[in-house]
């Protein structure tokens, strides 16, 4: 895709003492965070509209009475703000504080959900328990909802709404909403039902937002007993033709799960449920794991791969010597990567000549 | 697709014809979603009464099979009321007066009486697409797998020639493929017409190129393709092999196709599973599989992105590239003694021109969208733009014909097939992700629930469908998604083989089948 041209900076607003140029249009938390300062925020997804809720990234702006929320207020040219004062640091640690008394847990394994370790590495970087303000917890876990997905541990939710708003402005799906206010608030369906009955489309979109782990990817989570380190490979997901850029979680050989790319050029971390839950035909005890070959019994038969490619190639051989080049044809596979269809039709190709060679897009 | 995915964001006027996109292309839909959202309007046309349809401004439940009526009868509005593009159609096409002309006796009345859609609806539909600025036409195989398939892409065509809705952002003809790298194996040369990046066989110039880096003669003729393949079998197809295909399950008439593989002399599978297809093999070798290789594909959008490996491969199952070169080797053809999927890779991009400034390192990050004509080149995410690859934009003067077969007294209900969200073509990989289950664990025939009550079916009752090919049992249950008269079941379970039934005939130049389109009787299941 052709990068989006960027109008020509004309602004400029000084950031911590240093001159920073910006776009109109961009807010102070765009701009801090382009110049490379570590604003802490919790629910900020770079993908959907700010804002404003948990009150993390707020900054002093010369002028203004009190701080301001940096991710909802626009740059303007002149600005002095300042991102990292005693005052402003205390008020974010009692912010944190306050957050961190009402989960049950604050660590989370990582298998998680892609940004569910947020909270926990704000809590070490400020240095924060949540002991000063235990006592009452908002939020209530589903332990009703079965499906095999989506975990919804909402002991742990901090009323950030990331999910909500992922699954109206990313997906479109207006699954989950909030319902009450104060501790009672709580993070439900329509009807206050089970996802399986609601809009829910199973993307794992909401699971992938989640700064704190109260809603996990329980397919991965199986796999948080298992010894290792998780290790992430990105690729492109094995389904249909849209190719988003997925990161493939493994530990120690076994593949565990699927995250969703944030900078997947495709996608732009989004997913559905093929994408995000459906990875594990890979390492399934079905997969064919030697050659085969049909024996005069008439049955397949495992064999070496000499064998097995010997079988191949003179089977080729006899129908072409006896019936004419024309007689050996090629299927090529539209899962397959380009190397597979490459080496198909080139072995059609050179091998006889002719072009008898197909993929699976005509079916 | 002639503009990149995130050109959906962009339309004023989006009209999304034969792609249920919510369900199959999900991520996509997202972008339509968010494009709607924003002001766009969008028109659906699709016999079933799918989710996109509920977000549409105008919403057509054209019978299955009359797309060309329905398009004929826009252009004729299009044209009438002089919202045609003179200045694009003047510069950059071909044959638009002949066209104009043609349109002139396609009324919505008369695409009315073919597509059962109100005219008034048809006019409107029209007059959205006619006077948006920027109005992007977005399809799948609702259009493709028709016996018209070829005339149903070119009726979209004339419309976007038409109004000027090509080579800029926010429009064109988009069709979304439907497999992670089917788009890929076309650009490979997989395919009986063209070598690698499309460079067709009948030209000779190509044949010396490829002669010249094959080391051998080369047929200037095309072959045939998989579907005559397959009805040649025995009789001049003699020996088969077939990559990561489940064409059994996934192939019309299933019988036929059985059969077919039976009569071969000699047949060769590669895949990931024993497939149905496998059952058929004389040797079936084990490949490794996503998630296990390192290789490349391309989206639909002409994106070209690198496939990375995670895990090791289980027992002995090796890269499809290497099987296929140790089976050439032992043939002694030359030119397979690649040591990677990276020199295979790059042999392929120094032989097609789409690819020409690309290779293995340069497609890490994968921003390009082909063609990459040479190493300067930024990749070309919107086609023509300032001008068409031929020269000229051709209009194409087509008529609605009738499918291969349409319903009648012994057959009076038109069944049409597709996918579901939950399941994936024959579900040899879905069918085995756990929890899928949970949402999705039986194939069942969607009815309109006062067919179903007329038909004296229980809603979850069996039903017995039949056409003039076969016979399947399948659970009825009853959707407001079909319309009276139409029904539809995906072909993902192989215990339902709907593709026993289907398979009554093919476009006749591109050869897919006419799998959207079965007459079919449906009474209750009696043992």
């Amino acid at each position: 895709m052709i990068a989006e041209v960027k109008p020509t900076a004309t602004a400029t607003l000084t950031l911590d003492g240093v001159e920073v140029s910006f776009t109109e249009g961009e807010t102070i938390y765009e701009v801090a965070e382009r110049a490379g300062r570590e604003v802490p925020t919790l629910c900020y997804d770079a993908r959907l509209e700010a804002f404003g809720g948990c009150r993390l990234c707020v900054v002093e702006v010369d002028g203004m009475r009190a701080p301001v929320a940096s991710c909802t207020t626009p740059a303007t040219a002149g600005m002095v703000v300042k991102t990292t004062t005693d005052a402003i640091e205390k008020h974010r640690r009692t912010l944190l504080e306050l957050v961190a008394s009402e989960n049950r847990e604050n660590e989370v394994d990582e298998l998680r959900g892609h940004a569910s370790q947020e909270l926990k590495s704000l809590l070490d970087r400020y240095e924060v328990r949540g002991g000063r303000f235990a006592g009452r917890q908002s939020g209530t876990s589903n332990s009703t909802d079965d499906n095999p997905f989506i975990l919804r541990d909402y002991d742990l939710c901090i009323s950030c709404y990331r999910c909500v708003r992922v699954c109206a402005e990313q997906e479109g799906d207006h699954a989950i909403t909030m319902m009450n206010r104060g501790f009672e608030k709580q993070i439900t369906t329509e009807f206050n039902g089970i996802l399986k009955d609601s809009a829910c489309t199973f993307c794992g979109q909401c699971v992938q937002t989640c700064p704190t782990g109260a809603l996990g990817d329980r397919k991965a989570m199986r796999a948080e007993s298992l010894p290792g380190e998780v290790e992430k490979t990105r690729t492109v997901c094995p389904y249909c033709g849209v190719g988003c850029s997925v990161d493939l979680l493994t530990k120690e050989d076994r593949l565990v799960g699927v995250q969703p790319a944030m900078d997947g050029p495709a996608n732009e971390g989004a997913l559905c449920i093929k994408g995000q839950f459906a990875f594990d035909f890979v390492q399934h005890e079905d997969r064919l794991k030697m050659p085969l070959v049909r024996d005069e019994d008439g049955e397949l038969h495992e064999t070496d791969w000499e064998t097995a490619l010997d079988r191949a190639a003179d089977g080729f051989k006899k129908a072409a010597g006896e019936h004419g080049r024309h007689a050996v044809y090629g299927v090529a596979s539209g899962r397959a990567p380009h190397e597979a269809a490459y080496t198909m039709q080139k072995f059609i190709r050179a091998g006889f000549g002719t072009h008898q060679i197909d993929n699976c897009s005509r079916a | 697709m002639s503009n990149p995915l995130a050109d959906m964001e962009k339309p004023d006027l989006i009209f999304c014809i034969g792609t249920n996109m919510t369900e199959c292309h999900p991520v996509a839909a997202t972008r339509i979603k968010r494009a709607l959202k924003r002001g766009a309007q969008m028109v659906v046309a699709d016999p079933r009464r799918i989710p996109l349809a509920e977000m549409a401004e105008l919403y057509l439940p054209i019978r299955v099979g009359s797309d060309v009526a329905l398009l004929l009868g826009m252009a004729h509005v299009i044209a009438r009321e002089r919202l045609v593009d003179r200045e694009f159609i003047d510069a950059r096409t071909k044959d638009g007066e002949a066209f104009l002309e043609h349109v002139q006796q396609f009324t919505p009345e008369w695409a009315a009486g073919i597509t059962g859609l109100p005219p008034a609806d048809i006019e409107r539909a029209a007059l959205l697409y006619g006077r948006a600025d920027k109005a992007a036409i977005y399809y799948t195989l609702g259009i493709t797998e028709h016996i018209c398939g070829v005339d149903n892409v070119q009726s979209l065509c004339n419309l976007a020639l038409l109004t000027g809705n090509l080579g800029r952002e926010g429009t064109g003809i988009n069709p979304m493929r439907g497999q992670n790298n089917i788009q890929g194996a076309g650009d490979c040369g997989a395919v009986p017409a063209n070598y690698p990046g499309f460079q067709p066989v009948h030209d000779p110039a190509n044949g010396d190129k490829f002669a010249k880096l094959y080391g051998r003669e080369m047929d200037g003729e095309k072959g045939i393709t998989k579907v005559t393949a397959l009805n040649r079998c025995g009789e001049g197809i003699h020996a088969m092999l077939i990559d990561g295909e489940n064409t059994v399950v996934s192939d019309p008439d299933r019988h036929h196709c059985e059969h077919a593989l039976r009569a071969l002399d000699h047949l060769v599978v590669i895949d990931i599973f024993r497939t149905e297809t496998a059952e058929f093999a004389d040797v079936v070798l084990p490949a490794t599989a996503w998630g296990e290789t390192d290789g490349v594909c391309t989206n639909t959008e002409r994106r070209v992105q690198r496939l990375r490996a995670a895990v090791t491969p289980p027992g002995e199952a090796k890269p499809d590239w290497w099987i296929v070169s140790q089976i050439a080797q032992r043939m002694s053809i030359a030119g397979f003694e690649f040591e990677s999927a990276k020199d295979v890779f790059n042999e392929l991009c120094g032989l097609s021109p789409i690819y020409a400034g690309l290779d293995w390192d340069r497609i890490e990050h994968g921003e390009y969208n082909w063609p990459v004509p040479h190493k300067d080149h930024p990749g070309t995410p919107v086609l023509h733009e300032g001008e068409f690859k031929n020269g000229r934009g051709l209009f194409r003067v087509i008529c609605y014909r009738d499918p291969a077969e349409v319903v009648d007294d012994e057959f009076p209900v038109w069944l049409t097939t597709g996918r579901r969200l939950q399941a994936y073509h024959t579900r040899t990989q879905t069918g085995r992700a756990a929890g899928i289950d949970y949402l999705l664990s039986e194939e069942s025939l969607e009815i309109h629930p006062d067919d179903l009550a007329d038909w004296g079916i229980p809603d979850g009752g069996w039903a017995s469908l039949r056409s003039r090919r076969g016979a399947i049992k399948i659970r009825a249950r009853a959707s407001n998604m079909s319309p009276r008269g139409t029904v539809f079941c995906s072909f993902s379970f192989s215990d339902v083989p709907v593709n026993i039934l289907t398979g009554s005939g093919y476009d006749p130049v591109t050869e897919t089948a006419e799998l959207k389109v079965c007459p079919v009787n449906i009474s209750p299941f009696e043992e």
